[in-house]
């Protein structure tokens, strides 16, 4: 591997530095009651209302369909995640350094594993807390579930919940990106 | 022959009935009710926002509307100088200290003239100023919240009428007495002197209110005035910046059935008071300090959002015969009402209510009548200058008893005529009337948003009338007052709608809603809730007895109270329920209601404290809830209090959620 692939690989890590500054995904919801939308944003380490006081208004309304209340610091994937990101840019920097392409599809196949791996989690997620009500709910429609859709929209009673990646998903994309032609020109090498 | 005369006895009829078709749909001027073009001008969409804010005066209901421009919309009513019982305003312990007064709690008042905070003479969306004149005081609004702030109460003056009107920076808000009382001439306290000796006891007068960056206002000095009756006022902008002018009348000091006695002089006047030299007087500590009590009230969510009131002893009073250049009074016929300074600052129009012109002074000729001492007299040692040295000139054909005037952005002013129902609309550099329109009845101030400023929006005028006949539905001998709307875009005023208002308005205010909207909050932050008894969250709450006094740390959220089980109160207990609303949500308040409370409900904002006293007299058990309805479970937002006899041994215990 030439110098300029290295630098690319490098690059590839190094962008997910970003990830820690950015929302990897996001959660939106619309209703007639709240015009201005309301919603929330998953960090690497956080779980954030989209304004100040959203996540607390959110599970103010869960609480009618018994949902259990959304609180990050009971979420083990969330002090998890840093981990996973910081192995993936210092495994991927000692790539870069080392050279070695093999290891790029490695590593690659280990970040797709990974991602596979949280929005399985995600999802699983979304089905405990959609599925898992409290019995005591005041408000219980028959057959309800209230599981927020993986991907795109899905209306849940009046309020249509949108849930898409954010900057952080699309930088990890990026990232595999470049590693990945990375290790389709080091081909010819 | 019968033909012929039949034809001509039927000629008049054809005549008559010519008339009538040519008149149908154009009464008078052709300017009486709406059409649908109208309409189309007024309306705002659902979801829309109206383009400016207008603030009416409520008259004897004490406190402040605020409407929609121009659709006319009742948006919300302020509670000011007279207790609210729909949100416990002068009824709970946070807001009761802004009712005190040196006459002690006074819980009504009549709100008059509410005036905009200004920078560089125009209308900044700070605060909203408004006046009481029956017990003196000034109120202060802030625009961030809709809420009152500050009651100030103005000493040595009685029936607070020419208020609250600002300076180009809001420097100061002035006031000025209407009724002029018996002082004694060393510390102008109020005399038990027989009435009729008016001519040698009875004063006046003219107060400055310093206003802070933050609001505060404080008396800076008072103006020791003689007798008469001050009315209006409005400062000078522009070259005229650092005067203020009031008006007045019973020049002639009568005391008694003031329509005939104080009516009889040709002219009254105006005071020109300069108020820049006044304030630095008074910064160099000239007049002199006497005895005048009064309380400054003010409320601050930052400072745990309960009201202090603070009693003031004392007040600076400058006498104008004592310091050279402070006041000179221009002759001005005929009792005169309003007075009113043009946007460039240049002239100075008054509403002389008898008079019939309009009289107009100049400012530059008022300066050269002052500097060459071009006087006419003198009263109580006070200069008059000279009618016609100082006159830009008189609007001829007015209309009949002119009150107020309002500026637009063209050049033109607009008068409303009180006797003759119309406004009149003329060139404020030639004094031609350009236009006329009929309102319904008696109009008497007008409101243009910013048309007390240098920068008026010349688009909408109010007219603000006294008497509404037959303009709603009959509604008994009581209706609300009304105000029309006008057009004044283009040449010719055209009238687009007729609403109600509450009270009697005397005066409004209008904002670009754009100025307001922005620093507008919506809840506030539980974190910045520095009230003494808040409860920030479940955790908190509790039930603390100490010796008859109960207090109830409690605390709302959709859709509960906690705690909502309460026992241990006894009959003779003073139960302080200190009630936190721990939402952060826009509009989401909750209210507190406690069976046979004396007092009011609660209203509480997202973030806020608020404490209702009750003392139950009754053994039993009594529920409590919540009025303003928060969710689908607002219904079940409810608890209850045991309340055991005197000598009963049920010790203090609360709980939520126990079942």
């Amino acid at each position: 591997m030439d110098t300029k692939k290295r630098i690319s690989m490098g690059v590839a890590a190094l962008i997910l530095i970003g990830v820690y500054f950015v929302p990897i995904w996001s959660i939106s919801m619309d209703a007639p009651q709240y015009p201005e939308g309301i919603g929330m944003n998953i960090t690497v380490d956080n779980i954030q209302g989209k304004e100040k006081n959203d996540l607390q208004n959110i599970n103010g309304l869960n609480h009618y369909i018994g949902m259990k209340e959304i609180n990050p610091d009971s979420i083990p994937e969330l002090k998890i995640m840093p981990f996973i990101f910081g192995f993936l840019i210092i495994s991927g920097v000692v790539i870069a350094i080392v050279g070695d392409r093999k290891w790029i599809l490695f590593w690659l196949g280990i970040f797709v594993l990974l991602a596979i791996a949280g929005l399985v989690d995600f999802y699983i997620w979304g089905y405990d807390y959609g599925h898992n009500l409290n019995p005591d709910a005041p408000i219980k429609v028959p057959g309800m579930t209230y599981q927020p859709p993986l991907l795109g929209s899905k209306q849940l009673l009046n309020i249509n919940a949108t849930s898409l990646p954010h900057i952080g998903f699309y930088i990890s994309l990026l990232s595999m990106g470049i590693a990945g032609t990375v290790w389709w020109k080091s081909k010819e090498d | 022959m019968s033909k012929m005369l039949k034809k001509s006895l039927l000629w008049p009829f054809a005549v008559v009935a010519a008339i009538g078709f040519l008149s149908m749909g154009c009464s008078s001027n052709g300017e009486f009710g709406s059409s649908s073009d109208a309409a189309e001008k007024v309306y705002v969409a659902p979801g829309e926002h109206d383009e400016f804010y207008g603030f009416f005066s409520g008259g004897y209901n004490g406190q402040l509307g605020v409407y929609g421009l121009p659709s006319g919309r009742h948006i919300f009513t302020i509670p000011v100088f007279s207790q609210a019982a729909v949100n416990g305003w002068g009824y709970n312990e946070e807001t009761k200290p802004m009712f005190q007064t040196s006459d002690g709690f006074v819980p009504w008042g009549d709100a008059h003239h509410p005036e905009l905070s200004q920078t560089n003479g125009e209308t900044d969306g700070r605060w909203v100023f408004i006046n009481e004149n029956n017990t003196p005081r000034i109120a202060r609004i802030g625009l961030d919240e809709f809420r009152t702030q500050e009651i100030i109460e103005i000493p040595n003056s009685a029936g607070n009428h020419a208020s609250s009107f600002v300076t180009p920076n809001t420097e100061y808000v002035t006031a000025a007495t209407r009724f002029s009382v018996p002082m004694d001439e060393d510390n102008l306290q109020n005399m038990d002197v027989s009435i009729d000796s008016y001519k040698d006891n009875f004063q006046g007068t003219i107060s400055f209110i310093k206003v802070s960056d933050e609001g505060h206002m404080n008396i800076d000095f008072q103006i020791r005035m003689p007798g008469f009756n001050y009315d209006l006022s409005h400062s000078g902008k522009g070259p005229s910046d650092g005067w203020a002018f009031f008006t007045s009348y019973n020049s002639e000091e009568a005391h008694t059935m003031l329509e005939i006695n104080a009516s009889k002089n040709d002219k009254d006047y105006i005071a020109a008071i300069n108020w820049e030299k006044a304030a630095e007087y008074a910064a160099n500590g000239e007049g002199k300090m006497i005895p005048g009590e009064h309380y400054r009230n003010y409320i601050d969510h930052e400072e745990g959002g309960v009201a202090k009131s603070e009693l003031i002893e004392e007040v600076r009073v400058l006498d104008p015969r004592e310091l050279d250049g402070l006041v000179y009074f221009l002759p001005t016929p005929k009792s005169p009402h309003g007075v009113d300074v043009d946007p460039s600052g240049r002239y100075i129009a008054a509403g002389g209510k008898l008079s019939t012109v309009i009289p107009v002074h100049s400012f530059d000729k008022m300066m050269t009548a002052i500097e060459n001492e071009d006087f006419e007299g003198e009263e109580q040692g006070i200069p008059v200058l000279n009618y016609e040295s100082i006159l830009h000139g008189e609007v001829e054909n007015p209309g009949l008893g002119p009150l107020h005037t309002e500026f637009d952005d063209k050049g033109n002013a607009y008068t409303t005529a009180f006797i003759s129902s119309e406004i009149v609309k003329w060139d404020v550099e030639t004094l031609e009337v350009v236009d006329r329109i009929d309102v319904y009845y008696s109009p008497g101030h007008l409101m243009i948003p910013g048309g007390d400023s240098q920068n008026p929006d010349g688009k909408y005028l109010v007219a603000l009338n006294k008497i509404t006949k037959d303009r709603y539905l009959p509604t008994g001998p009581e209706m609300f007052h009304s105000a029309q709307l006008i057009d004044i875009s283009g040449e010719k005023m055209q009238l687009l709608l007729d609403f109600p208002t509450e009270g009697e308005p005397h005066y409004a205010q209008g904002i670009a809603a754009e100025k307001v909207k922005e620093n507008q909050k919506r809840f506030y932050e539980i974190e910045g809730n520095n009230h003494p008894h808040a409860a920030k969250s479940e955790k908190e709450t509790r039930v603390e007895r100490d010796g008859n006094e109960v207090h109830v740390y409690m605390t709302t959220i959709r859709s509960h109270f906690a705690p909502d089980n309460i026992e241990g109160i006894k009959v003779g207990d003073e139960v302080y329920f200190h009630v936190t609303n721990l939402e952060q949500d826009w509009d989401v308040p909750h209210g507190f209601a406690m069976k046979g409370a004396n007092n009011a409900e609660l209203l509480i904002m997202p973030g806020e404290t608020m404490t209702l006293k009750w003392e139950p007299k009754k053994v039993g058990v009594f529920p409590f809830y919540c009025t303003d309805f928060c969710s689908a479970l607002h219904q079940e937002m409810q608890g209850y209090v045991r309340v055991s006899s005197e000598d009963s041994d049920v010790e203090v215990s609360y709980s939520t959620g126990q079942s």
